[in-house]
């Protein structure tokens, strides 16, 4: 690093001095995308203390996405996931600690207690600790064997191995995690035995969350024409076991369903307690504010584990999502080097499932009218259209089937103060790519 | 290990070794390259892992795909005839040498 005294970053106007701060370093917490990124952008922005990255899994930081999808279909490997190589770590400073788990903050010491017994000085803590998997409610009791959730790879790694002999799958809950899920193992490998996929969620749509009821519907249809099984609108009513292990699954409409694996995919809960347990405020998520500052001047927060305003929404969100992470750690690494980069970016997300590329920008809330584009050419996974949705005349979302050019497009237009008009989007003949020039 | 060169906008030159079966893109992501952002991980989702291929090496990597092709079209950096996305540039034995420039704009 080519950075002198003179050229030291400045903290927060309230901070103390920021030399101490500078050689306590930053810490950040969770070896996740948004944890690697927040790093590595910090060392990019030019700051020049030590930098510790923690993780509490024993793997070095990897990719996500892949999980349920490549990963769990066969076609991606391990070595494959990796997010970063060692010879990044050690060109950028950054000592990366695997296996790591932080045990509680101390904020007037600003000491990082370490699960081990030791602890970690720090200048700026970041807090990039992301969700873990929402499990089966209490009261179905213990799991038996056979019931399983995907969030991490020790989860992936679990399930390709169950899903290699399991001849009866009920996946719990129609979001994207559990719709990713049952596609991959509805598509098995020439070698693998056939497999009976069923999808039971508890609302009457898929998707609910995340897409809107035009999308819902497509995606509902390619499933069931790769033979998933949906049950829309019946939640778990009952988990049969015999001998500790999983043997059926009984659904509030009466539907009894052999099954010797279980996927629960019913969302996520946001690790918060480390940030809790210091005294910082969380509401679904670790409150920050647009620079990712938690409400104490040396802790920043970015990714899953966030609940933070959002320009686009009008209101304080939290976003599941690879995007938000990495803008989300950029901003935050700004902000530790003192420079204001607010975190004002557009949401998005995609899906890859049975050979369908999916893709949402923008955000669906309050969206009352939509059009719908064809491209022509496609049909069944193939198909490929654009869902473009209003509230009043204002473009809000748009969400793509296999039209990755057009997602792109849509990002930019989302951009725009003002962007196109329902009638426009309509008209077949309306280039759109104008609205962007002048 | 096939090698392979990032040229940065201001000339700088970096090799990388790149094992078979990675991409141009993740090689240089692994390997701290600046200027390559993949934001999607190579999911072809976001067109931020634009490079320029050395025009010698153009006719030894296959076509850009459809869809590649269309999202081409929309990069943040200038487009030109040896635009491609490197997360769709795989790695093979025949590609050591290859040398791609990065464009001073991304996403």
């Amino acid at each position: 690093m080519a950075s002198g005294e003179t050229e030291r970053p400045r903290t927060t106007p309230d901070g103390p001095a920021p030399d101490g701060l500078v050689d306590s370093g930053l810490v950040v917490v969770g070896a996740s995308h948004a944890g690697v990124q927040l790093a590595a952008a910090a060392r990019e922005y030019g700051y020049p203390g030590p930098i510790t990255l923690i993780g509490d899994e024993p793997d070095a930081p990897y990719q996500r996405p892949p999980l349920s999808k490549g990963f769990l279909a066969g076609k991606t490997s391990e070595p494959d996931l990796a997010l970063r190589s060692d010879a990044f770590f050690a060109e950028t400073g950054i000592t990366l600690r695997p296996g790591t788990r932080a045990a509680a903050i101390d904020r007037a010491a600003r000491r990082l207690h370490l699960a081990d017994g030791t602890f970690l000085p720090y200048g700026h803590l970041a807090l990039t600790t992301g969700a873990r998997a929402r499990p089966l409610p209490a009261s179905f009791g213990e799991p038996p064997g056979g019931v399983l959730v995907l969030r991490d790879l020790a989860d992936a790694r679990r399930l390709r191995e169950a899903a290699a002999t399991a001849r009866d799958v009920v996946v719990l809950g129609g979001g994207f995690i559990g719709l990713e899920v049952a596609a991959a193992l509805a598509s098995p490998a020439p070698d693998s035995p056939e497999r009976r996929v069923t999808l039971a969620e508890g609302r009457p749509r898929l998707l609910a969350r995340s897409a809107s009821p035009e999308l819902a519907e497509h995606v509902a249809a390619r499933h069931r024409a790769a033979g998933v099984a949906l049950h829309l609108g019946t939640a778990v009513d009952a988990i049969e076991q015999r001998d500790g292990r999983l043997a059926a699954v009984r659904l509030t409409d009466g539907t009894r369903l052999p099954a010797d694996l279980l996927v629960v995919g019913i969302g996520v809960i946001p690790n918060t307690e480390l940030a809790e347990a210091a005294g910082l405020a969380c509401l679904d998520g670790i409150v920050v504010d647009r620079h990712a500052r938690t409400e104490d001047p040396h802790i920043l927060a970015a990714g899953d584990c966030t609940a933070h305003p959002s320009e686009f929404a009008g209101a304080t969100i939290r976003l599941e999502s690879i995007q938000n992470a990495q803008d989300q750690a950029r901003t935050a690494a700004a902000t530790i080097v003192g420079r204001a980069q607010p975190h004002i970016a557009l949401p998005w997300f995609w899906s890859d499932q049975l050979g369908m590329k999916l893709q949402m920008a923008g955000l669906l809330d309050g969206t009352d009218r939509t059009v719908r584009r064809e491209k022509p050419g496609g049909d069944g996974s193939d198909a490929k259209f654009s869902l473009w949705h209003f509230a009043g005349e204002r473009l809000r979302a748009v969400e793509t089937v296999n039209l990755p050019a057009e997602h792109m497009l849509s990002r930019r237009l989302l951009a725009l103060a003002d962007g196109p008009t329902p009638a426009q989007a309509a008209d077949p003949g309306f280039d759109l790519r104008r609205l962007l020039k002048g | 290990m096939p090698t392979i060169t990032y040229v940065q906008p201001d000339g700088t030159r970096r090799e990388v070794e790149a094992p078979v079966g990675s991409t141009v893109m993740l090689a240089a992501v692994r390997n701290n390259v600046r200027g390559i952002d993949a934001e999607c991980g190579g999911a072809l989702a976001c067109a931020t892992c634009h490079v320029y291929v050395d025009p010698a090496w153009m006719d030894r990597i296959p076509p850009a795909g459809e869809d590649e092709a269309d999202m081409l079209e929309g990069v943040a950096g200038e487009r030109r005839e040896t635009s491609r996305l490197s997360c769709q540039i795989n790695v093979d034995a025949a590609l050591d040498g290859l040398v791609v420039e990065i464009p001073a704009e991304q996403g």
